[in-house]
């Protein structure tokens, strides 16, 4: 009988406490930088896309989700020809960050990405492509890996001789 | 070049000393593993050994094929003195030989820790690429590096930089990728006779590539791309729709671009054919294929795909299925029918028309000439008085005679195999009495030097092959032929003398004398001279060795993939089907995969399609024949059906089915032809067979074809009750790869007719050898992988059936010579002998689809020799004109001073030129401009 007394009590009480629910969604909820939600594609500091196409992502993808076909410009830069989530299968595992060698798939605090209809959650490329950077300012894939994509001339990249003189027989 | 190599081998010798080693072959030795005792062949080094026993021990710049120069310092162990040595030294096991006893140590921390710092060494230099590498995923480089646990860049300064060379439409270069293993060159310059690849430059800057950009020469080049273990070399095709190799969905295939049957991985994704990589046979392929085999793909995926069954002159000519059914009902059941084989189209196909309209109404779809000279070959093989030789038997011959046939242009890998065969008995030579291991190549290489093993290659020009020949003779076929005679009347005194010129009599007794010398003699020719004495000489030859050698092979090369399967239903030629139609007005022909226009002069074509009331047509590409189809049947092509292949060696052998199309009107020939049947008889629907039924019935109607039903295991094969994927375990995107047609994953297609799986569930362990799809094992994810599907490194695959061969030896059959020889050949007063010459690039049908192989073709010319060229009055590229068949050509002409007077050469199969009138005579007349 008392404790159920001094449970009413307490229940009472909380209606002087400080409110924990938010107003969703007139109110947002803050999120953390890496908090894992919508799945986007960014862009390189020099506005280039940083995805190259490399298929770690797709392979990362435990569900499989993500599917890409890699192709390539005049200047032998890779691309994706398409880049399609299917976010109805995805569980937001970050897998496919972790695996990206180039920072281009990335996860941002978004959550609101319900649907009525199951096919609209069929992203591709034009859909997960931003104009920013993301989480990762200043990297751009193309300068520091070793071939010539249109980006720097060989031997131009970040810590890279030269390129080789076959002629010479200096040591 | 060549001293950057031998620096670095010279090295590897003050190391390495192998010389003390005795070697004894097959027989066993024991040795101890980190104290653990294992029976190992002796004779072997130590990495073979390893690697043999399933022991990972990372390696670079040693291979099977290539055997070891101790370059990389990757595989290093530890070997200790005896059992009490607890100190050991590091050696490299690529360059020890296995001895009795021998204790050594793989896991040893030294040996660990050396093996892991060269790994680092090499990575100092190695561009972060990954990502945008062609060699990701299926790279020896990462493999190995994952191996030795290398995982943390401790090196902060610059990396080393190259510039990249153009090296054809083929294979890309990415020099700052390399780790200087100089695997490229030893096979390129060693293995494969390729002069225009090299080292160059010194120190830490050599450079491997050509002098200048431009096409890599040798047809063998594809093979880099397997090679080499990082991507400095890569399949440029493949980089045009890249995909990851666990991407693939793959299946064992076999090569359809010439008579050899290579056996290929051919590898799909999103509906298209994306590569074709090669799948080890030990007694076929081996481990390379030809540019032409591994690039010759891009068919499958061309705009000029038949994709729509066709009733043509209707309203509406594109029809769907039932439609197309019914219209054939009446087609086939009111008209006498009649089939068209193909030598292009799998056994089952041929077999399925044949059933279809019996096996009096059925007609090779060849010329009468070609399929003579096929005929003579099958009935040759089938007295059983000679074996035939797989290209394991030529690598391993000590002795070749080609005659007449150009293999360097029919039959690539053969060409491969025969320079293996020249290198192998020289080897062999250099090393008798020598305890010197078979393996250790820039030793053995030194000691050789220019020696070569015993080559004689006769054929009407010149061809690479005839600076490793010993004996060189260009002459007519027919003098040839001859030449072939007079050989076996030099090795049996019995038969009747042959009347040549003194030359060539003495090249005639040096060739005798050398096959009578050898154990393992190999005779090949061949039909690409359209004259079948050449056949009969080059059988009398190995039927008089039989005398003197131990083993005698014999190859003949057939122009198609599937030509001996073809040829040995025995059917009668082209031109008999045209009399019939010609005689009977109210026949239905049936063609299956065969561009008439191809095999036979336009003239006689016109002929056959005028006078064929219908003709139905079934083929995967658009070409005249299909032109001139009243009934259009698309079919699928070798990616998108099972079937099996009757090799230039009667060696039955199975290719399956990649994916299915998404196009439901592209099916499997064999498959109509049996809708056809079903619908002739009025029962079923044709689809209750497979293809172990389809050959069953094969063997039934046709008795020399036996065992042929046995070629690989039947469609309900199971291992533990799983059926094997075509996938591998990590292939990706399952799920999103069709989303956007329909966000609901479609049910995986369904494979009734093989023991595959279009996914990667199923039986994850190793599968029969006829049944690999792909190679991979744990931790091997590149083509090295195969290591482990085989019984020892280089050796045969475990289990391996390596396909039916359907010509039984007979050991006991005597041999009938055949005796009846040619005249001699003599040049007509303004006529020439016209013979074809063939191209790698550019002379079989399919292939021609390949961009990369339509810009390697050559253009049309006429080749006549020099004493020919003076009373014409031209010179090189002069125009002159050639009538054939009532329409005359004008080509430039081109000199060759190999060739006998009286012959003129044009290369054959390229396409927009009508099939000339081979081994006919001809005029050509000089244009005057």
């Amino acid at each position: 009988m008392l404790s159920h007394l001094r449970t009413m009590w307490l229940v009472f009480l909380h209606l002087f406490h400080k409110k924990e629910t938010i107003e969703y969604p007139e109110e947002k909820a803050p999120l953390h930088p890496r908090y894992r939600g919508r799945i986007v594609l960014t862009t390189d500091p020099d506005g280039g896309e940083r995805c190259v196409g490399c298929y770690l992502c797709a392979v990362a993808c435990p569900v499989d989700c993500i599917a890409l076909q890699a192709t390539e410009d005049e200047e032998g830069r890779r691309y994706p020809e398409f880049f399609r989530i299917n976010f109805s299968r995805c569980i937001f595992c970050g897998y496919c960050e972790d695996a990206c060698p180039t920072y281009a798939i990335q996860l941002i605090p978004d959550f609101e990405m319900a649907e009525y209809n199951r096919q609209n959650l069929v992203f591709e490329k034009e859909d997960l492509l931003i104009n920013s950077q993301g989480k990762y300012p200043g990297y751009n894939f193309y300068r520091v890996a070793g071939l010539e994509a249109g980006v720097k001339k060989k031997g131009e990249g970040v810590n890279e001789e030269p390129p080789v003189d076959v002629h010479s027989l200096l040591p | 070049m060549a001293k950057s190599l031998k620096l670095v081998v010279a090295c590897s010798l003050i190391h390495d000393s192998p010389f003390e080693v005795i070697i004894t072959n097959d027989t066993m030795s024991t040795i101890y593993i980190d104290n653990k005792p294992f029976e190992v062949k002796a004779g072997k080094n130590l990495l073979e050994a390893c690697l043999s026993l399933g022991i990972d021990l990372p390696y670079f710049c040693w291979h099977p094929a290539l055997g070891s120069v101790g370059a990389c310092r990757q595989c290093a162990v530890k070997v200790f003195k005896d059992e009490n040595d607890t100190r050991g030294r590091l050696v490299m096991s690529c360059m020890e030989s296995i001895k009795d006893g021998l204790h050594l140590s793989v896991s040893d921390t030294t040996a660990k820790a050396f093996r892991s710092q060269v790994i680092e060494w090499l990575m100092t230099n190695h561009p972060h690429d990954c990502p945008v590498c062609d060699e990701g995923g299926s790279c020896h480089l990462q493999d190995m590096t994952v191996m030795t646990g290398h995982d943390y860049r401790r090196y902060h300064y610059k990396k080393r930089t190259y510039t990249n060379q153009y090296l054809g439409p083929f294979i890309h270069h990415e020099m700052n990728r390399c780790i200087q293993c100089y695997r490229c060159v030893r096979y390129y310059h060693d293995y494969a006779g390729g002069k225009d690849l090299n080292v160059f430059a010194a120190h830490n800057h050599v450079y491997f590539g050509r002098e200048q950009n431009g096409v890599l020469q040798s047809p063998f080049s594809g093979n880099l791309t397997e090679v080499c273990p990082t991507g400095v070399f890569t399949d440029k095709t493949l980089r045009e729709h890249y995909t990851r190799k666990w991407d693939l969905t793959t299946a064992p295939s076999v090569c359809h671009h010439c008579s050899l049957g290579c056996n290929t991985i051919a590898g799909e994704r999103y509906g298209a054919l994306r590569c074709i990589t090669n799948r080890f046979n030990s007694q076929v392929n081996g481990y390379f294929l030809c540019d032409r085999g591994r690039f010759g793909y891009e068919f499958v995926n061309s705009d000029n795909r038949i994709t729509q069954p066709l009733i043509r002159n209707r309203a509406v000519e594109a029809v769907d299925e039932t439609v197309l059914m019914d219209h054939l009902r009446t087609l086939i059941t009111n008209n006498t029918i009649i089939g068209i084989g193909s030598p292009r189209a799998s056994v089952e196909s041929n077999v399925a028309l044949m059933q279809l309209v019996g096996k009096e109404n059925f007609y090779q779809g060849i010329s009468d000439n070609l399929g003579f000279i096929e005929k003579r070959i099958v009935e040759v093989l089938q007295t059983g008085v000679v074996k035939t030789a797989s290209l394991n038997d030529i690598q391993q011959s000590d002795a070749i005679l080609v005659l007449g046939e150009d293999i360097w242009n029919t039959a690539p890998v053969m060409a491969l195999a025969v320079r293996q065969g020249v290198m192998h008995t020289a080897a062999e030579q250099a090393l008798q009495n020598r305890a010197l291991p078979a393996w250790h190549d820039a030793a053995v290489r030194e000691l050789v030097q220019e020696e070569k093993g015993f080559l004689a290659n006769c054929t009407i020009t010149t061809s690479p092959l005839d600076e490793i020949s010993t004996s060189v003779v260009h002459a007519a076929p027919d003098e040839l032929a001859r030449i072939g005679f007079a050989i076996t009347q030099h090795l049996n005194a019995s038969l009747s003398p042959v009347q040549l010129g003194n030359d060539a009599m003495t090249k005639v007794a040096a060739i005798a004398a050398a096959l009578q010398r050898a154990k393992r003699p190999v005779i090949i020719s061949g039909t690409s001279c359209y004259n079948e004495a050449l056949i009969r000489a080059a059988f009398d030859i190995a039927a008089a060795l039989k005398a003197t050698a131990d083993e005698v092979h014999i190859a003949y090369v057939l122009p198609e993939c599937n030509s001996m399967g073809l040829a040995m239903m025995g059917a009668s030629s082209f031109e008999n089907a045209v009399l019939r139609v010609s005689r009977n007005t109210n026949v239905t022909a049936i063609l299956l995969e065969n561009d008439i226009y191809r095999n036979m002069p336009a003239h006689i074509a016109d002929v056959f399609f005028d006078k064929c009331q219908q003709c139905i047509v079934l083929d995967s590409l658009n070409n005249p024949t299909t032109q001139k189809a009243d009934v259009l049947i698309p079919a699928a092509t070798f990616a998108e059906a099972d079937g099996t292949l009757v090799n230039n060696e009667g060696r039955a052998q199975r290719f399956y089915q990649v994916f299915i199309p998404a196009n439901k009107n592209i099916q499997e020939s064999w498959k109509w032809l049996l809708k056809l049947q079903a619908l002739k008889n009025g029962t079923g629907n044709g689809q209750a067979h497979h293809p172990e039924d389809v050959l069953t019935l094969c063997e039934q109607l046709m008795p020399q074809f036996t065992g042929i039903a046995s070629v690989a295991p039947p469609h309900d094969f199971r291992i533990h009750g799983q059926s094997l994927p075509r996938a591998p375990h990590r292939y990706s995107g399952r799920t999103a790869m069709l989303s956007n047609l329909a966000v609901s994953e479609p049910k995986p297609k369904q494979d009734g007719d093989s023991p595959f799986t279009f996914t990667m569930e199923g039986f994850s362990g190793m599968p029969p050898s006829p049944l690999i799809p792909f190679f991979w094992s744990p931790g091997w994810n590149s083509i090295q992988s195969v290591n482990k599907y085989q019984q020892e490194p280089g050796g045969a695959l475990r289990n391996e059936h390596a396909g039916q061969l359907l010509f039984q030896y007979k050991q006991e059959a005597a041999p009938v010579y055949f005796k009846d020889m040619p005249e001699a050949f003599v040049a007509r007063n303004e006529k020439w002998l016209l013979l074809p010459q063939y191209y790698i690039m550019g002379s079989e049908e399919l292939s021609f689809y390949t961009s990369g192989v339509a810009e390697l073709s050559p253009d049309v010319y006429i080749a006549i020799s020099e004493k020919d060229a003076e009373p014409l009055g031209v010179v090189n590229g002069s125009l002159i004109s050639i009538k054939v068949f009532e329409q005359t050509y004008e080509l430039p002409v081109k000199i060759e001073a190999a060739l006998q007077r009286g012959v003129a050469l044009m290369p054959a199969g390229l396409p927009g030129i009508q099939v000339m009138p081979w081994n006919g005579y001809v005029q050509l007349v000089s244009v005057k401009l």
